[in-house]
C-alpha cells in the first residue's frame, strides 16, 4: 500500500524509544525535512540524551518547525510524541500555519523496542521508561483523530514498517498547473438568464447535448471560474446548478464553494439549519427537480473546495477572499475564511456583521479574486478585487477576465431581492478604494533592509542605514508621495580623458558605447540648470482620478530628491499651467490618449534654485581668490622690484589669478535674475510616461521629437534640446561630435550627454548599458573641481577617479526609477511605487565622489 | 592667503632678526597642507614689511589620506585664499621662535613694544566688520577694514564675508602673533583639524596675559574650541576660576530657554493627571522630555520616536541609555520613524506627547500625520504643543513676520490652532481642551499653546 500524505503537512512520528523512528525518518524523508528532538538536545547541550535540556530543545524545535511551515515546507517531527501534551503544542503550531497533520505511528511490540534499546551502543534508556512510553502510546492510539490529527497511519509490525511507501499528495486547492485564461464570475444567486448572457458575452458557446446536458465551450479554450453562491434568493437556481455542474464536470469550469452552498449542503444532509437568506427558494426549486438531480447536487456541492490556487501561484480565487498566509493551505480556519471572510465582531446599523477588510492588509503578489459582499463597482485594492456586483439585488453580474484583468458585466434583468443594506451604503469617498487605502503609507514598506524586484536588473538591495536616511529626507522635505512616482537616476561622466588640459572629452564616451556594442549614439546638449520632474494633468479631475490628489492641484514640479521645485505654490501652478497649455496646443494629450504626462527636464537658470549656494560658495570663493591672489601678486611685484628672486612664484600666482577669473566667468554664465515664470527656461528631454505607457520602448529621437512639438507650442518658456547623432564606428562622424561639443562648451554651455539611441540597451553579455554618459566642458568643471584644477600638478592627481561605483549606482537608480513608473502605470498600490522612489533616494546617500 | 607684518621701528630691518627670516631671500617651507613662502616686499631702515604667503593645496585638502589634512570642506572652497586656522599652524611653524618669544640675535627686541602693522588680505569674518572690531580693538589695535562686494556684476548679492584688514599698534611682535594665532580662527569660526584636549592648552598658552581680560573671552573660547561645551567650560574655569562657579558659563546657560523647561513640565504633569503610564514621545528629538519621563516612576513604558537618526543618537547619549540600570533601560525604547507613515509599533499606548513637532511638517502632510496619530496609533490621551504665532512680536530678537526656527513650516495663532485641534478631535472621536504655556500677555496670549486630546469613552 502506498500512503498519500498531503505535500504540505506536519508529520508527527509517534512511537516509543527503540521503535525505529529515526531510521524510518532517514529512509523516507529528506534530512532537512526531519526535526529530531535528540538532535535539538544535542544542539543546546552537546548531549542528545540530556533530559534537562528537553524544554530548550523543544523550544528550538518548535521555532524551526514554525519557520518551515510558514514557508510551506513539509516537516517531520522525530520525537516520541506519545504524550497528548507533547502533541498538543505541535498540533497548535500546524493549525497556526494552516497545514494538515499526519501521524505515522510506529506501534511495535514492547519486546522489539526493548531489544533494540539493549542493542544500542551510544546510550540506553532504562527499561521502565520505555515501558511507560509504550503504555502512553497504547492509550493515545484511539485519541489521535479527536486531537485534530487529520490522518493517522499506524504501522504495527516490523513488516508493516518495511513495506511502508508514501507519496506526496497535492492539496485539492492546488491547481497551479492551470493557467487559464480564465473568466471569473461573481455571486450568481440563481440569476440564470444573466449568467447565460454574460457567458455568451464572454465569447462562450452554450449548447445542449443529446443527453440534455450543457456544453460550455470557448473558441480559445478559456475556462470559467465560479466564486460560489450560485444558489439561494434568485429565480432559476436549479438551472444555474445544472449549467455549472455540467461545465465543471466537462472540465471547462472551476467552482469554489460559497457560504450559501455550504449551508445548503448541511440542510440536504439533514442537519438543522435556519431557513433564511433565500435558502427557501433553493429548497422550493430543488423540490421540483428529480431526486437524482438533488443527489447529484448534494454530491457536487459537498465536493467543492473552498479556494483554488491557479497559474503557478499567481491567481487565487475564494468566495470571500483569502489572506496570503492561507493561500494553498488546508485547515478548518482556511475554509472558514474563504467562505465567510472575517468580521470585526461588531454589527452595523442594519444588524449585519461589520466585515474586517482583509484586502487592506494584503501584501501578496498573487491576484486574489473574490465575491461575497456586493459592491457597486469592482475596484482593485492591493492586488485583490471583489467582483460581486449584486446581480440578484438588481445590480450586475460581473466577470473578471484573467490575465487581461478586464471587467465584463451584464445588468440584472430585474431586482429579485432587496438588500438589507443598500449596496455601497456609506461610501462617499471621491477616491478609488486603492487611493483611499494609499492615503497613508506604512512605515514597514520603507524601513529596514529593502529588496526591490526590478524588471530591468533583478533585485536591488538597499541597506538599512540608507533606507533610514531616505525616510528622513522624505518625511521632512519631500512632496506628497502620491506625486513622487519617479525619481531620476544619477549619471556617470565619461572615463577620464588623458588629454593635457581637461578631465572629460567625448572620445571616451564614444569609446564606451563602441565597447558595449552600441553602433550609434545621440549627443544631447547638457543644460546647466536644475533637474526637475514635471507632471501635468489635463485638469484637476485627472489629478484626482489618476493620482488621488484631492487638493485641487493638477500637476507638480519636483527636484531629483522629491522636493517641490518651487517654494511658492503660485509659481509652481503658473508653470504647470503653461506646460499643460503647451501640451494641449501640441496635441500630446490626444495623440498619446492620456490625461497626464510625466517628463524629465532641466529648468534654468541655475541661480533659480542655487542662488544661495552660488552666493555662499561660488561667488565667495571667486571674490576671496581675487582679493587674496591680487594682494599676493602686488606684494610679490614689490619684492621682485627689490631684487628678491621670486619671479617663479609670481608667475604661479599670476596663473592662479587668471584661473580664478575664468572660474568667475564660468558661474556667471548660469546666473540671471528671475522675476516671473517668463524669465525661466525649461528644457524637457525625456517624455517618460503617460496613461498606460512608460516610453522606454521609444528611442531618444521619438522623445526629443515629441518634446520639440511641445516646445514649439510655447517657445518663450520651453527650449528644445539640441542634439546630434554620431556613429561611434565612424571617425568622421565622431570628429563631428567632438567639434559640436567644443562649440557648445566654448559658448559656455555645460557640455553634452551621450546616450544610445534606444532608451534601454543591453550589451552582448545581456548586461544593461549606461543609459547616458555626460561629457562636461573644461570651464564648467572649474565649478566642480575648483578654479585651479587645470594646473598640471593638480590635474594629474585628479585623473585618478574610479567610476565603477558611480556607474553601478546609475544603473540601479535607472532600474528603480523605471520600475516605479511601470508599477504606477500598471495601477499598482502606491506603496509599490513609493518603495522605488524611496530606494532611489536611499541609494543617493551612498558615499560616492559627488564631483562625478 | 597673505599676511604682511610691517614695522617702522628703527632700524626696521630688525624685523628680519625677530622673525628669523632673511629680508633679501625668498624662503620656502613645506607644510602638511601645502607650502609657505616668506619674502619682503620692502626692507629699508625706515620701513620693513615681511610677507607670509601660504599655498594651500586644494586637491590635497579634499583627498584626505592618513597623516594628511582631513578636511570636510566643499570641493570648491575659499581656504587657499583666506586666512584661517591654516594661518595659525603656519605661524607656529614658520615664525615659531617669534611666536614663542625667542630671538637669539636680538633678545632685547623680544619684549619691546614696536610700532607694528599686520595686513591681512582676506580675513573671513563670521560676524562681519563689528566682530573684527570687538575682537581687536580691546587689545589696543587701530583697525582699518575694507569690505568687498560678493560679485561686482551682481550688486544685489550684497557684501562678501571677506575683509582686507590692517591692525596697527605698538606691541611686542610676540603678542601680535599670539593675537592673530587665536583670533583669526575665531573670526573664521572653523578649524581644519580635530579639536581635542590639547586645544585648551594651546588657547591658554597663546592667550596668556590678554585672554582673561578680553571682554569677548567666552565667545573666543566657544568658537576656538569648536563649540565643545566640555572644553569651553574647562578653558574658562582655568582662565578665571572665580567666574566659572556655575556649571555652564552664563552665555551658554542662556541657550536653554526656560520656556522649554516650563513646556516640558506642563506636558509631564498633564500626562500624569490623566493617568498615563505607557507613553509615546513622538518627535522626541534629543530626548529632553524623555529624560523627564524616565525620572518619573509614574511612567512604566516610554517610547521615543524621531525621524532624525542623529537626534536619536544624541538622545541615547543624553539619557546614558547604555549605562542605565536594566530596569530603567527596559522602560525606554527609542525608535526611528516618521509621523507621516502609519507605524504599528505605536499602537496601544495610553498617551502621546507631541512637543513642538507639528510646525515642522509641511501643511500638505498634516492630513497624513493626523491619521497616523489619531486614527492608527490612537493613544487615549494626546498632549500636543506648538508655538503661538501671536506672541512672536514680543520676542525682541525676532524680525517681524519671521518664525522662531528656520525649519518651522508654519506657526499658528491661537484661533488657527483651536480650529485645527477641534476639527481633528471631531473627526477622530476625541475631546480637546487648549491652554497657554508660559507667561500670558494680555493681547498676544502665552508664547506656546497646548492641546490636550482625550479619546471619547475613556
Amino acid at each position: 500500500m502506498v500512503a498519500k500524505i498531503p505535500e504540505l503537512s506536519l508529520i508527527l512520528l509517534v512511537g516509543a524509544s527503540g521503535s525505529g523512528k529515526s531510521s524510518f525518518a532517514r529512509e523516507h524523508f529528506l534530512p532537512t525535512e526531519v526535526l529530531s528532538s535528540d538532535a535539538c538536545r544535542a544542539m543546546v547541550s552537546d548531549d542528545d540524551a540530556n533530559q534537562d535540556a528537553t524544554q530548550d530543545a523543544f523550544d528550538i524545535l518548535h521555532y524551526i518547525a514554525g519557520k518551515r511551515l510558514a514557508r510551506g515546507r513539509l516537516t517531520v517531527i522525530d520525537a516520541t510524541n506519545v504524550r497528548p501534551e507533547a502533541r498538543r503544542s505541535l498540533i497548535d503550531l500546524a493549525r497556526k500555519h494552516h497545514v494538515l497533520i499526519t501521524a505515522v505511528v510506529l506501534n511495535l511490540s514492547k519486546e522489539v523496542c526493548l531489544e533494540r534499546n539493549a542493542r544500542r551502543t551510544d546510550r540506553q534508556l532504562e527499561r521502565p521508561i520505555i515501558e511507560r512510553q509504550i503504555r502512553q502510546l497504547s492509550s493515545s492510539l484511539s485519541k489521535l483523530r479527536r486531537e485534530g490529527i487529520h490522518q493517522v497511519i499506524t504501522l504495527s509490525s516490523e513488516e508493516d514498517v518495511a513495506a511502508f511507501r508514501w507519496e506526496r499528495q497535492p492539496l485539492w486547492n492546488n491547481r497551479t498547473d492551470e493557467s487559464g485564461p480564465f473568466d471569473i464570475i461573481g455571486d450568481v444567486h440563481g440569476c440564470y438568464d444573466e449568467l447565460t448572457a454574460l457567458i455568451e458575452k464572454l465569447g462562450y458557446a452554450i449548447t445542449l447535448a443529446d443527453d440534455g446536458s450543457y456544453r460550455v465551450q470557448h473558441p480559445e479554450a478559456r475556462k470559467l471560474v465560479f466564486l460560489g453562491d450560485l444558489v439561494d434568493r434568485g429565480p432559476k437556481i436549479a438551472a444555474v446548478l445544472r449549467l455549472v455542474m455540467d461545465a465543471v464536470d466537462s472540465g471547462s469550469a472551476f467552482c469554489v464553494s460559497g457560504n450559501h452552498e455550504w449551508k445548503l449542503v448541511r440542510k440536504l444532509k439533514g442537519r438543522p439549519v435556519t431557513i433564511s437568506h433565500g435558502l427557501q427558494e433553493t429548497l422550493d426549486q430543488l423540490n421540483q427537480e428529480t431526486a437524482e438531480f438533488r443527489r447529484r447536487t448534494l454530491q457536487f456541492l459537498d465536493g467543492l473546495v473552498s479556494h483554488y490556487v491557479f497559474d503557478d501561484g499567481r491567481l487565487v480565487v475564494a468566495h470571500a477572499g483569502l489572506p496570503e498566509s492561507m493561500h494553498g493551505r488546508g485547515s478548518a480556519a482556511v475554509r472558514e475564511f474563504a467562505l465567510y471572510g472575517e468580521t470585526t465582531g461588531e454589527t452595523d446599523e442594519f444588524g449585519l456583521p461589520i466585515r474586517y477588510n482583509w484586502a487592506a492588509d494584503y501584501r501578496g503578489s498573487a491576484v486574489v479574486v473574490y465575491g461575497h459582499t456586493p459592491v457597486p463597482n469592482p475596484e482593485w485594492l492591493n492586488n485583490t478585487i471583489n467582483v460581486d456586483t449584486g446581480c440578484v439585488f438588481g445590480g450586475r453580474l460581473t466577470a473578471l477576465r484573467y490575465p487581461e484583468k478586464e471587467l465584463v458585466d451584464v445588468t440584472a434583468l430585474q431586482t429579485y431581492r432587496d438588500p438589507i443594506r443598500p449596496i455601497g451604503f456609506g461610501s462617499t469617498s471621491v477616491l478609488s478604494a486603492q487611493q483611499a487605502h494609499d492615503d497613508v503609507l506604512d512605515i514597514a514598506d520603507v524601513s529596514g533592509k529593502r529588496r526591490i524586484q526590478t524588471r530591468l536588473t533583478g533585485t536591488v538591495v538597499v541597506p538599512e542605514e540608507n533606507a533610514a536616511a531616505a525616510l528622513e529626507v522624505l518625511s521632512r522635505f519631500a512632496a506628497d508621495p502620491r506625486w513622487l512616482i519617479y525619481l531620476p537616476p544619477t549619471m556617470s561622466p565619461a572615463e577620464t580623458s588623458q588629454q593635457s588640459d581637461t578631465l572629460e572629452h567625448p572620445a571616451e564616451a564614444f569609446a564606451y558605447f563602441r565597447q558595449q556594442g552600441v553602433p550609434e549614439v545621440i549627443c544631447e546638449q547638457k543644460h546647466m540648470g536644475s533637474r526637475a520632474v514635471i507632471i501635468v494633468c489635463r485638469d484637476e479631475k485627472a489629478a484626482l482620478e489618476r493620482f488621488g490628489v484631492a487638493h485641487g492641484d493638477f500637476g507638480i514640479v519636483y527636484t531629483r530628491t522629491g522636493r517641490h521645485f518651487f517654494e511658492d505654490p503660485a509659481v509652481e501652478r503658473a508653470l504647470v499651467e503653461r506646460v499643460r497649455a503647451a501640451a494641449e496646443t501640441a496635441g500630446l494629450f490626444i495623440q498619446l490618449k492620456t490625461d497626464w504626462l510625466l517628463m524629465d527636464a532641466e529648468i534654468m537658470p541655475w541661480s533659480l534654485k542655487a542662488q544661495d549656494l552660488i552666493k555662499r560658495q561660488y561667488a565667495a570663493v571667486g571674490r576671496a581668490g581675487q582679493m587674496g591672489l591680487g594682494a599676493a601678486n602686488a606684494a610679490l611685484a614689490r619684492a621682485i622690484e627689490r631684487g628678491v628672486p621670486a619671479s617663479d612664484l609670481q608667475s604661479k600666482v599670476t596663473a592662479q589669478l587668471q584661473r580664478i577669473e575664468r572660474y568667475i566667468q564660468a558661474y556667471r554664465r548660469y546666473v540671471w535674475p528671475v522675476e516671473s515664470v517668463d524669465d525661466l527656461k525649461i528644457a524637457p528631454f525625456h517624455l517618460m510616461a503617460s496613461e498606460g505607457a512608460v516610453y522606454t520602448d521609444r528611442d531618444h529621437l521619438w522623445h526629443l521629437g515629441q518634446l520639440s512639438k511641445l516646445a514649439a507650442a510655447d517657445p518663450g518658456l520651453l527650449y528644445p534640446t539640441p542634439m546630434l547623432r554620431v556613429r561611434v564606428d565612424d571617425p568622421e562622424s565622431m570628429a563631428e561630435g567632438v567639434r559640436w561639443w567644443e562649440e557648445l562648451t566654448d559658448a559656455g554651455h555645460e557640455g553634452m550627454v551621450v546616450k544610445p539611441l534606444p532608451f534601454v540597451v543591453r550589451n552582448g553579455q545581456g548586461k544593461l548599458v549606461q543609459p547616458a554618459i555626460k561629457v562636461r566642458g573644461r570651464e564648467y568643471l572649474r565649478l566642480i573641481y575648483g578654479p585651479d584644477y587645470t594646473a598640471p600638478e593638480h590635474l594629474e592627481r585628479l585623473r585618478h577617479r574610479p567610476l565603477s561605483a558611480k556607474r553601478a549606482l546609475a544603473l540601479r537608480e535607472f532600474s528603480l526609477g523605471l520600475e516605479g513608473l511601470h508599477r504606477f502605470v500598471a495601477r499598482e498600490p502606491l506603496r509599490r511605487v513609493h518603495e522605488c522612489a524611496h530606494a532611489v533616494l536611499a541609494l543617493e546617500s551612498e558615499p560616492i565622489d559627488p564631483r562625478l | 592667503m597673505l599676511l604682511t607684518l610691517t614695522t617702522t621701528h628703527r632700524p626696521a630691518t630688525d624685523l628680519g632678526y625677530l622673525l628669523h627670516k632673511h629680508p633679501e631671500r625668498l624662503q620656502t617651507f613645506p607644510l602638511s597642507f601645502g607650502e609657505a613662502f616668506v619674502f619682503y616686499p620692502e626692507a629699508t631702515e625706515e620701513r620693513c614689511t615681511a610677507a607670509l604667503l601660504l599655498g594651500v593645496d586644494p586637491v590635497g585638502l579634499v583627498r584626505p589620506k592618513s597623516g594628511g589634512v582631513g578636511m570636510n570642506h566643499q570641493y570648491v572652497n575659499d581656504r587657499p585664499y583666506t586666512v584661517s586656522s591654516f594661518l595659525s599652524v603656519a605661524l607656529a611653524q614658520v615664525f615659531g621662535t617669534a611666536l614663542a618669544g625667542h630671538c637669539k640675535a636680538r633678545p632685547d627686541l623680544v619684549s619691546q613694544p614696536l610700532p607694528l602693522e599686520a595686513g591681512i588680505a582676506v580675513l573671513p569674518s563670521q560676524g562681519g566688520e563689528p566682530l573684527i572690531r570687538r575682537l581687536f580693538e580691546p587689545l589696543g589695535y587701530r583697525v582699518a577694514i575694507t569690505g568687498a562686494a560678493l560679485d561686482d556684476e551682481f550688486p544685489a548679492w550684497g557684501e562678501s564675508p571677506y575683509y582686507t584688514v590692517s591692525l596697527s599698534a605698538t606691541v611686542p611682535l610676540q603678542q601680535l602673533l599670539s593675537h592673530l594665532y587665536v583670533l583669526v580662527p575665531v573670526l573664521d569660526n572653523d578649524k581644519h583639524y580635530y579639536v581635542g584636549e590639547d586645544e585648551v592648552a594651546k588657547l591658554l598658552r597663546h592667550g596668556e596675559g590678554w585672554l582673561d581680560r578680553h571682554p569677548e573671552r567666552e565667545l573666543i573660547a566657544w568658537r576656538y574650541l569648536k563649540r565643545s561645551r566640555r572644553l569651553v567650560t574647562e578653558a574658562l574655569t582655568r582662565l578665571a576660576p572665580e567666574d566659572a562657579a556655575d556649571d555652564d558659563p552664563p552665555s551658554l546657560n542662556a541657550r536653554i530657554p526656560p520656556l522649554h523647561e516650563q513646556r516640558l513640565k506642563a506636558v509631564v504633569e498633564t500626562l500624569k493627571n490623566h493617568g498615563v503610564h505607557r507613553v509615546l514621545d513622538l518627535g522626541c528629538g534629543e530626548g529632553r522630555l524623555l529624560q523627564q519621563l524616565l525620572r518619573d516612576p509614574a511612567f512604566t513604558e516610554i517610547v521615543g520616536l524621531d525621524v532624525s537618526h542623529i537626534a536619536l543618537e544624541h538622545a541615547r547619549d543624553r539619557l546614558h541609555l547604555d549605562r542605565l540600570p536594566s530596569r530603567l533601560q527596559g522602560k525606554m525604547t527609542l525608535l526611528h520613524g516618521s509621523l507621516t507613515y502609519r507605524d504599528r509599533r505605536l499602537e496601544g499606548f495610553d498617551g502621546a506627547a507631541l512637543v513642538e513637532v507639528i510646525e515642522h511638517l509641511d501643511p500638505a502632510r498634516l492630513p497624513a500625520f493626523e491619521r497616523v496619530v489619531f486614527e492608527f496609533a490612537r493613544p487615549q490621551v494626546v498632549v500636543l504643543t506648538t508655538p503661538n504665532a501671536e506672541y512672536n512680536r514680543l520676542f525682541p530678537a525676532l524680525a517681524a513676520g519671521c518664525m522662531r526656527h528656520s525649519d518651522h513650516r508654519f506657526e499658528w495663532t491661537r484661533q488657527q490652532f483651536a480650529a485645527w485641534a477641534q476639527a481633528v478631535a471631531d473627526r477622530f472621536g476625541y475631546a480637546v481642551e487648549i491652554q497657554g504655556l508660559g507667561p500670558e500677555d494680555i493681547d498676544a496670549g502665552a508664547p506656546s499653546q497646548m492641546g490636550v486630546f482625550i479619546q471619547h469613552g475613556r
